[in-house]
């Protein structure tokens, strides 16, 4: 029964149709001698936005945080097992982690753009790196990201005010904007729109759709609907473990697993 | 009759009326809901025992203020008095003496008509110390009884302890704004009798400062000026400013938290050296190896005090201070926004120099500017190590002066209070009182509304 089901899981790890951008192998977490993930092997596809559900304290957003190595930040964090991007180790000592994140981007929960101008917060990491040659590719490429994430036309007359004077949906469509500046290939998004109102959550949802294809989305989301909605492949977290992970439609209509089922119909969370 | 003892008797009756009030409450009928009793029998208690000391300690202090006065004048109305001298001063001679030996003191050269007087003298008090006893008494005795017939199951006396309380705590915050503003009412009348005698234009603009040149100086207190900002907001600051605010960086974004733990402390006891400590490190150490550098490098006009050594040594210890306000202005940064740049690939490095400090300036300014204000006001470091001549030089190999040194000169030893010499010490202090006020609003100002920026 056991080894069926891990049988079972381990068919659904794979993104049927869907070349994996990142793998993840036996990953485990702890935070000094806590575990945080147990186990967790995954595949993250190119083409669909894959979202993590799962009740508060589940480790979906510690797994995210391992994807583009966030939790290098937290001293007391250790990770084991293997994460590729295209096939690379992406926690070898070979692994430039200041090129990692430029290829893995991420959103946070809470919008938090930078006390600088709107234009300075694109430019910000385009800069950093050396992406524009002159004042021209920079407003091209402050324009291509603010275009990207729906933006320009609410900021193309007010570049030079300050980032944090705006809404918050309209500061984390800054944030994504700032995210795509310097051409990722992965967008992680950590409970996007948990700050949000339901209009601003609308615009974010929107966004990802236009998104979807053009970078791998990994979105982390407490919001049931909100998965079913932005998604194609989900993947269930509860206490640390990966219980399933298929296809959006799957998952949320004929769920494999009793905890999963119980999950999405409400029985906790 | 002394004043300790007539405070015993008002506590006495004070506590006696709060063991009166809490009796009387708690013979109230016990009772629920509505009926209940308002306040509870020791809130009645306090409320009488105030009664009972507040009315009489207020009359005891008008008391001992009109006391001496009235005792005076009895003793002036003895015939003995008739025998004294009209001059003035042998006149209050006698009459101290005679006081103090009525108060019990043995002098050696007595004047014969001391004696006599004292023992006038020695009654008086004591009958006004005894009417004085039995007012106080009489004033907590009315006041407590007056209390203590109030007092009722729907009397709220934890309503009236309350304000008392709070008239109470304002009284005591009413008496240090009363003191600052006193000081600073003096420093303005001594400074305006100042300004009598040498034009405000003269004193702001002069440039020759000499106090003790003629019978009334020269007071051109530019030099002083410019010897204050180029020791305490130029030298100090290029000492503070870096090592301060690069310390903040390393222990807020670096260090270890183990290594935090043990630093932050040990920086934090820079602070705690005495100043005169500084000062004599400054004037003994510093001073002399400054003097012999210059004199190496064949720099002209190296004395033994300089400018330098005063500004290095007081930028050292302005150091925790620019570190500690760098270092809570770095840390009320959100986690979050430095997460936000090392997400997108930046370094540490990158994440502090265009994230981090550009969105601590504001609280950092405001530290520095804090920081400049304490630095001005500083006075045993210049006193021992920058000097006391007033020179207007940008050299920092010279001595110069400030205006806390300055002020130390003209006011230490024996001055005639009312000479051109000493006011100019309040004209000075009413400058530096004011240059230091804006300096911290400004930098309250700073600090306050960068802090919003964040909440």
């Amino acid at each position: 029964m056991a080894d069926h089901s891990l049988n079972d899981m381990a068919a659904g790890q794979r993104a049927s149709n869907d070349p994996p951008k990142m793998e993840a192998r036996n990953v485990d977490v702890f935070y000094g001698a806590k575990q945080a993930i147990k186990n967790v092997s995954i595949d993250v596809g190119m083409e669909n936005v894959t979202a993590f559900i799962g009740p508060s304290g589940c480790g979906k957003s510690t797994f995210l945080r391992t994807l583009n190595r966030m939790n290098d930040t937290v001293s007391s964090a250790r990770v084991t097992g293997e994460i590729t991007l295209d096939g690379d180790d992406i926690y070898s000592p070979e692994m430039d982690v200041v090129q990692l994140r430029a290829r893995v981007g991420m959103v946070f929960q809470k919008p938090n753009p930078f006390p600088k101008s709107i234009y300075e917060n694109v430019a910000y990491g385009p800069r950093i790196h050396g992406l524009a040659s002159g004042k021209a590719d920079m407003d091209a490429i402050v324009e291509k990201s603010l275009r990207r994430a729906g933006l320009w036309d609410e900021v193309k007359d007010r570049l030079s005010e300050s980032g944090t004077a705006m809404s918050g949906g309209q500061q984390q469509r800054l944030c994504i904007a700032r995210a795509i500046a310097v051409e990722p290939e992965v967008i992680l998004m950590d409970e996007p729109c948990s700050a949000l109102d339901p209009i601003a959550t609308a615009k974010i949802e929107e966004l990802i759709h236009e998104l979807r294809g053009r970078y791998a989305i990994v979105i982390v989301t407490h919001n049931m609907q909100q998965a079913a909605r932005v998604s194609q492949r989900t993947a269930f977290f509860h206490l640390g473990t990966l219980v399933e992970y298929g296809d959006t439609s799957e998952i949320f209509t004929n769920p494999r697993e009793t905890r999963t089922k119980d999950y999405i119909t409400g029985r906790y969370g | 009759m002394t004043p300790g003892f007539i405070l015993l008797v008002i506590l006495a009756l004070a506590v006696a009326g709060w063991f009166a009030g809490r009796a009387k409450a708690a013979a109230f009928p016990r009772a629920t809901g509505a009926a209940r009793a308002h306040s509870l029998p020791s809130q009645h208690g306090w409320f009488v025992a105030i009664w009972a000391a507040a009315p009489a300690l207020i009359f005891l202090a008008v008391w001992a203020a009109v006391v001496p006065g009235l005792t005076l004048n009895e003793v002036l109305r003895a015939p003995a008095a008739s025998a004294l001298p009209a001059f003035p001063m042998e006149r209050a001679a006698i009459l101290s003496q005679a006081r103090a030996l009525s108060a019990g003191q043995t002098m050696p050269e007595l004047h014969p008509l001391a004696a006599s007087l004292a023992s006038v003298w020695g009654a008086a008090a004591t009958r006004y110390g005894m009417i004085g006893l039995a007012l106080a008494a009489l004033l907590a005795f009315a006041g407590g009884a007056w209390a203590w017939t109030r007092l009722s199951p729907r009397f709220r006396a934890r309503t009236r302890v309350e304000r008392i309380v709070m008239g109470a705590l304002l009284g005591a915050s009413l008496i240090a704004i009363l003191t600052t503003l006193g000081i600073v009412a003096s420093l303005l009348f001594e400074s305006l009798r100042f300004f009598s005698r040498v034009s405000p234009l003269d004193f702001l603009f002069g440039t020759l400062w000499s106090p003790q040149s003629g019978d009334e100086g020269t007071f051109g207190a530019v030099p002083l000026f410019w010897g204050t900002i180029f020791i305490g907001a130029i030298i100090a600051m290029l000492v503070a400013i870096p090592l301060g605010l690069l310390s903040a960086i390393y222990l807020t974004q670096y260090a270890p938290p183990a290594a935090r733990r043990w630093l932050k402390p040990i920086l934090e006891v820079l602070a705690g050296v005495p100043t005169v400590v500084y000062g004599y490190f400054a004037a003994l150490t510093v001073a002399p190896a400054i003097r012999g550098f210059a004199a190496t490098l064949g720099i002209p006009g190296a004395s033994s005090e300089s400018a330098l050594a005063a500004g290095l040594v007081m930028g050292v210890m302005i150091i925790p201070f620019v570190s500690s306000m760098a270092d809570d202005s770095i840390a009320a940064v959100p986690q979050s926004m430095r997460d936000g740049s090392l997400a997108m690939g930046a370094t540490t490095s990158e994440t502090i120099r265009r994230v981090l400090v550009p969105a601590a300036l504001p609280g950092v300014v405001g530290g520095v500017l804090l920081a400049v204000s304490r630095a001005i006001g500083e006075t045993m470091i210049v006193v021992m190590a920058a000097g006391l001549a007033a020179n207007l030089t940008a050299n920092p190999f010279s001595s110069v002066t400030t205006v806390t040194t300055q002020i130390v000169q003209l006011l230490t030893g024996d001055q005639e209070f009312d000479s051109a010499k000493t006011l100019a010490a309040f004209a000075l202090g009413l400058v530096l009182f004011i240059v230091t006020l804006l300096l911290n609003i400004v930098a309250l100002r700073v600090v306050k509304k960068y802090r919003e920026a964040y909440e």
